[in-house]
């Protein structure tokens, strides 16, 4: 008896894919739903970084030389809300989409009709978001954390359609969080427990849970921004009775969450592939899955980091700051357990383990300036600096961003059924590496020097660092370019892949064909001892 | 477990539904946008009204079409328990996210009574802003704003224990109400069902009213509005969200009350009528949150 009941308008009954557009369109399985996703983001990456492009040519040289100051401010803000919530956010649900269903041998996931809501909204919200470049007043320019009342009292008008744009993005997330979880508690092969769930689909479970705990929060906040623009509330107006920085703790109820929900699925992408290539179970599961709950629990009660300078009571910064350090404590049990499982591993270094090496570094370097920036004494420098700028950007470029390019690289066998080209991989890693360092790492040393941030001019003795980064950023950017053409090449043809792909890979998407049938598991697995990678 | 016990889970094969939902929403939003910048800039005749009325339409005839698709599909008993479960699962869920959507309404309300009244007064560090507004004077509820010519505060606030205590017995008791058309389902007893629920719908749509008399009065006699300063922003976005999801509740328990009228649900077989008593039970609690915090505790009269 098959699992799966295809329902057809049409007499003839098939199982596979239609033909044409509207296979996209309509679609309700999980793997279209999943690649449209996938490409979606990595639209969106390169819009942004297009947008980046521009910050980082505006920056090469000291003075003005190619925008005006107003449309680099847009260009910093759509540059940040294009890719949090267009490129990497979207990627995650992208794989957890591919990944999920065929990790807990469920026959897809378990809303799919809401699975295409989910992805769907997102084309019409970025429109609408983008669209705000050709209205008058411009694109917004307050930032991406957008504060009040930069984004209330003196913001274009077009702010309005960027609220709504945030509107239809949460609704999207809600939606796609909803199937996520329910197909993680409800969707699992029989006999299936949660401990035996490989750490991607144990992350995003907890990533969800954040995502459904605060993107209604993020609805809340602008919501109370509209309110104030068009209908004379006094949210964030002092005059009457309200605060600004009421905004800012709202928002960062939501956005401290938000940065672990663009990491946890990352460190289930690098517990699935290092201890592939080191050839070892990954070291310490159970606590892996403790830290991840940890860090979850933690990411809810240190929002105020972020407002050091803001004018918080000095009792509040105090213990903000010590919760905060505590951080440190779960993230360097993953740390750890990842070097563990490297240990005398017989290690090989394909393209999407050095990806994953990578991230260990170069996420640690950014987790301790993050810690610097914990202390309060200390963030009174650094505040809106460009360290602060070096400390995002190197959790999240080599962080967030390569552990999704680490995970294309490692799946991409299953999903096409082809090998990727290894050296234009490896070719590919080490520009971005290359790149990503001489574009962040002067950074720190200007924005502990005190340049400031999203300012399209600076002082001269920061003119060297300036140029450097920017040749970093356009190397990192081109090089892009070669990551699209690898992913076409594969999806055209190459080595045919095994349906094992990777001699030390554990897990049930390995233990089907390559490329992966249109329905994985149309009965359940029954090979549960694979699940757990 | 062998592979015949194992259920068969339903997996549309291509759906229109969402591509339409998702312009029909998209639609929606943009003309709202539309109509609020046309609004603020003084335009009159906002073409975004058309906008919305095309946006809505195609919305409400998708969502439309989708649940009844839904509805259909489970009357064919394609949906086996496991998807049944699927959709439990996702209605608790979705109910933890409109938690959430509250509780920043509320921090809202706290995070101002508690710290910034006080702090526009000078309490704390705060001492500047004694000498911006030496006229004020920290008080909840506040009736007097800092900047009292553009925030022009309210002369009355809504007594607690007149109408708003009403409402609470009337949400109370529609709980109430519901749960009993709940075991009637149970029991397979539909004229039961039908007249308990009609008794459910009868209540919140009486809350309804009172609630709009309430705002009628609070605009009208008492000058409490959405622009007379904190106060009234926090009142009314609160108990404004809680009325909207209250007419959404409303309208779900008015849908099942037609789905119990051509004989659907049974004891095993009633998560539709389940789902909307759930949400109907969240917007009591809702309630029962802003009649102590917003009313009762709310630092206004009592009205006795």
């Amino acid at each position: 008896m098959s699992a799966v009941i295809e329902h057809d308008n049409h007499e003839d009954h098939h199982h596979g894919p239609d033909k044409g557009l509207m296979r996209w369109v309509l679609t309700t399985n999980h793997k279209d739903i999943g690649t449209l996703y996938l490409w979606f983001s990595f639209i969106m990456f390169l819009t942004g970084g297009v947008f980046a492009l521009v910050i980082r040519a505006e920056l090469f040289q000291p003075g003005l030389q190619i925008v005006e100051p107003e449309f680099f401010i847009q260009m910093t803000t759509m540059h940040g809300l294009i890719m949090v919530f267009g490129a990497v956010m979207p990627a995650f649900v992208g794989l957890a989409n591919w990944l999920v269903p065929m990790m807990v041998g469920a026959p897809d996931m378990a809303l799919p009709r809401m699975n295409n809501f989910s992805f769907w909204i997102l084309p019409f919200a970025f429109s609408m978001l983008l669209a705000t470049f050709f209205m008058e007043g411009g694109a917004p320019n307050f930032g991406w954390t957008f504060y009040a009342p930069l984004s209330t009292e003196y913001a274009p008008p077009t702010v309005t359609y960027f609220i709504f744009g945030v509107h239809l993005m949460g609704a999207s997330s809600i939606m796609g969080s909803i199937n996520i979880i329910v197909t993680i508690l409800n969707m699992r092969a029989p006999g299936l427990k949660l401990m035996q769930m490989p750490l991607f689909v144990w992350t995003w479970l907890i990533t969800a849970y954040l995502l459904l705990a605060v993107m209604p929060v993020l609805a809340g906040v602008v919501t109370m921004m509209l309110m104030d623009i068009h209908f004379a509330t006094a949210f964030f107006d002092a005059g009457g009775g309200g605060d600004p920085v009421l905004f800012q703790h709202v928002f960062w109820f939501f956005g401290h969450p938000e940065v672990y929900i663009m990491i946890l699925p990352a460190f289930g992408i690098v517990s699935a592939i290092i201890p592939t290539f080191a050839r070892k179970r990954l070291f310490g599961y159970a606590s892996m899955v403790y830290a991840t709950s940890a860090i979850a629990f933690l990411s809810f009660i240190v929002w105020a980091h972020h407002m050091f300078t803001a004018g918080i009571p000095i009792t509040g910064e105090m213990y903000f700051m010590y919760a905060t350090m505590l951080i440190a404590i779960p993230t360097g049990v993953k740390v750890f357990n990842w070097v563990a499982t490297m240990w005398k591993g017989s290690m090989t270094f394909e393209t999407p383990m050095l990806f994953s090496v990578a991230f260990v570094i170069l996420f640690t370097i950014g987790g301790l300036s993050g810690l610097m920036l914990s202390i309060v004494p200390a963030d009174f420098q650094y505040h809106d600096t460009y360290f602060v700028v070096a400390h995002f950007h190197y959790v999240l470029v080599p962080g967030a961003v390569f552990s999704i390019m680490a995970a294309v690289y490692y799946w991409l066998p299953k999903w096409t059924g082809n090998m990727y080209n290894e050296a234009l991989g490896k070719t590919h890693f080490w520009l971005s590496f290359i790149g990503i360092n001489v574009t962040f790492f002067p950074q720190h040393f200007t924005g502990l020097a005190g340049m400031p941030r999203r300012i399209p001019d600076y002082a001269l003795q920061f003119a060297d660092y300036n140029m450097i980064s920017s040749c970093g950023a356009f190397l990192f950017g081109f090089s892009q370019i070669l990551f699209l053409f690898i992913i076409l090449q594969t999806i055209r043809g190459g080595k045919k892949a095994t349906d094992q792909v990777w001699e030390g890979a554990h897990g049930l998407e390995w233990t089907i064909p390559s490329p992966a049938p249109y329905h994985s598991f149309s009965t359940p697995p029954k090979n549960l001892e694979e699940a757990h990678g | 477990m062998s592979e015949q016990s194992y259920e068969a889970y339903y997996v549309p094969h291509n759906s229109k539904l969402p591509i339409f939902a998702s312009l029909g929403i998209f639609l929606t939003l943009f003309g709202i946008g539309s109509i609020l910048n046309d609004m603020t800039a003084g335009v009159e005749h906002s073409a975004g009204t058309w906008v919305v009325l095309v946006g809505g339409l195609v919305l409400g005839f998708t969502l439309f079409y989708w649940f009844a698709t839904v509805i259909e599909e489970n009357q064919q008993k394609l949906y086996s328990d496991q998807m049944n479960r699927s959709y439990v699962w996702a209605m608790a869920w979705f109910i933890f996210s409109e938690v959430m959507f509250f509780m920043a309404f509320f921090g809202a309300l706290f995070y101002v009574r508690f710290w910034v009244v006080g702090w526009l007064g000078g309490e704390g560090d705060r001492g500047p802003s004694d000498m911006l507004w030496p006229a004020y004077t920290p008080e909840w509820p506040l009736m007097s704003n800092p900047e009292a010519d553009k925030f022009v505060g309210p002369a009355e606030v809504i007594p607690s224990l007149q109408l708003p205590l009403v409402n609470t017995m009337l949400l109370i008791t529609s709980s109430f109400t519901v749960t009993i058309a709940h075991h009637a389902i149970k029991e397979g007893n539909r004229k039961k069902l039908i007249n308990w629920l009609a008794a459910t719908i009868a209540l919140g749509l009486i809350f309804l009213v009172v609630q709009g008399y309430e705002y009628y009065h609070a605009y009208v006699d008492l000058g409490l509005t959405l622009a007379s300063g904190i106060y009234g922003t926090t009142f009314f976005m609160l108990t404004g969200f809680h009325g909207a999801h209250v007419t959404i509740g409303t309208f779900m328990l008015i849908v099942m009350l037609g789905r119990a009228l051509k004989g659907h649900f049974d004891a095993d077989d009633c998560f539709g009528f389940e789902a909307a008593s759930w949400y109907w039970h969240f917007v009591d609690v809702v309630w029962v949150g802003l009649f102590i915090f917003v009313y009762l505790l709310g630092g206004g009269p009592t009205g006795f």
